[in-house]
């Protein structure tokens, strides 16, 4: 393996990474705590989860200095998961008004 | 590389097969215990999106109310509540433990053999400490507030299964990840990566470990907060 291939960084990034993860779980934390509701509270919900996720990815596990036919064969193949996703909220929508029917008649 | 490929197709047609798959195609320029963790957490990825998307659905589609997370998981400290303390400390145990991990691989390419290990055991028994919480608070919920894996006197009788299959499947995660971390300790201990010559392995546990964090990261804000 040549010099370019070894993951080697300053630990101050890690460093940084480490405390911004622990703000950021404050913040999530935070978000329970105050009681926010609605919009507000699962859109600071998903925000707060995308940027620890992304952080974690990308520093920790070194994503971001990886070569991009790795980034795009590990990183792309998650996004038809979105599909799952979208399919099967449809599907427990229409559960849910199906058996809403049947429980009142 | 070609002709080292010929020389071994030479001996029978399986090692013809596995020659054409191996050589000389390498797509991805990292070592390949490397790639095939990656891969391997890829399709974690799907299995654990999968339990999320199946607590989704029956989230959504039950006329039950759902049991609210932030009273269920409250902890009463001195006549006090406190909504999620506990998983709030299992998030921090864990984050920190991410935090050792990545200063673990650091010092390995470092070629650090006793900080190396020393970083690798705390993080392996800050991984133990987050699976003796857990064990905690699932005796809480099945000794003291009843949930059982087909109902609970909370609410929607879906909240035990989804609750046990999720946290269960990541907690059997972390167990193994303890395992794995402690057998890298010993070998960078004993100096086993330094008579192999690379200390590549210890980032390869560091990826695991970073994943179960990763998957913690979904659960928390899916499970707990939502």
């Amino acid at each position: 393996m040549s010099q370019a291939e070894v993951q080697q960084h300053p630990i101050r990034i890690y460093l940084w990474i480490w405390l911004l993860l622990f703000v950021l779980s404050t913040f999530s934390y935070l978000v329970d705590y105050f009681h926010l509701e609605g919009t507000l509270r699962w859109s600071l919900i998903i925000l707060f989860m995308l940027l620890k996720a992304g952080f974690i990815v990308a520093i920790f596990m070194h994503m971001a200095w990886e070569r991009l036919a790795l980034k795009l064969a590990i990183l792309v193949p998650p996004l038809c998961l979105l599909v799952l996703i979208g399919l099967m909220a449809i599907e427990g929508k229409h559960t849910f008004l199906t058996r809403l029917g049947a429980f009142i008649h | 590389m070609a002709q080292d490929a010929q020389a071994v197709a030479a001996p029978g047609p399986w090692r013809a097969v596995v020659s054409d798959y191996a050589s000389d195609k390498q797509a991805f320029t990292v070592p390949w215990g490397k790639a095939m963790m990656w891969v391997f957490l890829l399709s974690d990825t799907f299995i654990f999106t999968c339990f999320l998307v199946a607590y989704m659905n029956v989230r959504m589609s039950t006329t039950v109310a759902w049991p609210v997370p932030s009273e269920v998981f409250a902890l009463h400290i001195g006549g006090h509540t406190l909504p999620l303390l506990l998983i709030a400390i299992m998030t921090f145990t864990l984050i920190t433990s991410s935090g050792t991990m990545a200063m673990a691989v650091n010092f390995g390419y470092r070629r650090d053999r006793v900080k190396t290990s020393l970083l690798l055991v705390a993080t392996a028994l800050l991984g133990a400490s987050f699976v003796g919480m857990q064990a905690f608070e699932w005796t809480k919920l099945i000794v003291d507030e009843g949930v059982r894996p087909w109902g609970n006197p909370l609410g929607a009788a879906q909240f035990g299964s989804s609750f046990f299959m999720i946290t269960g499947f990541h907690g059997a995660h972390v167990t193994a990840g303890v395992i794995y971390l402690l057998v890298t300790a010993r070998r960078v201990w004993t100096g086993f990566y330094d008579r192999k010559g690379t200390y590549g392995t210890v980032e390869i546990a560091g990826l695991y470990w970073h994943f179960v964090d990763l998957v913690w990261v979904f659960i928390f804000a899916f499970f707990y907060l939502w």
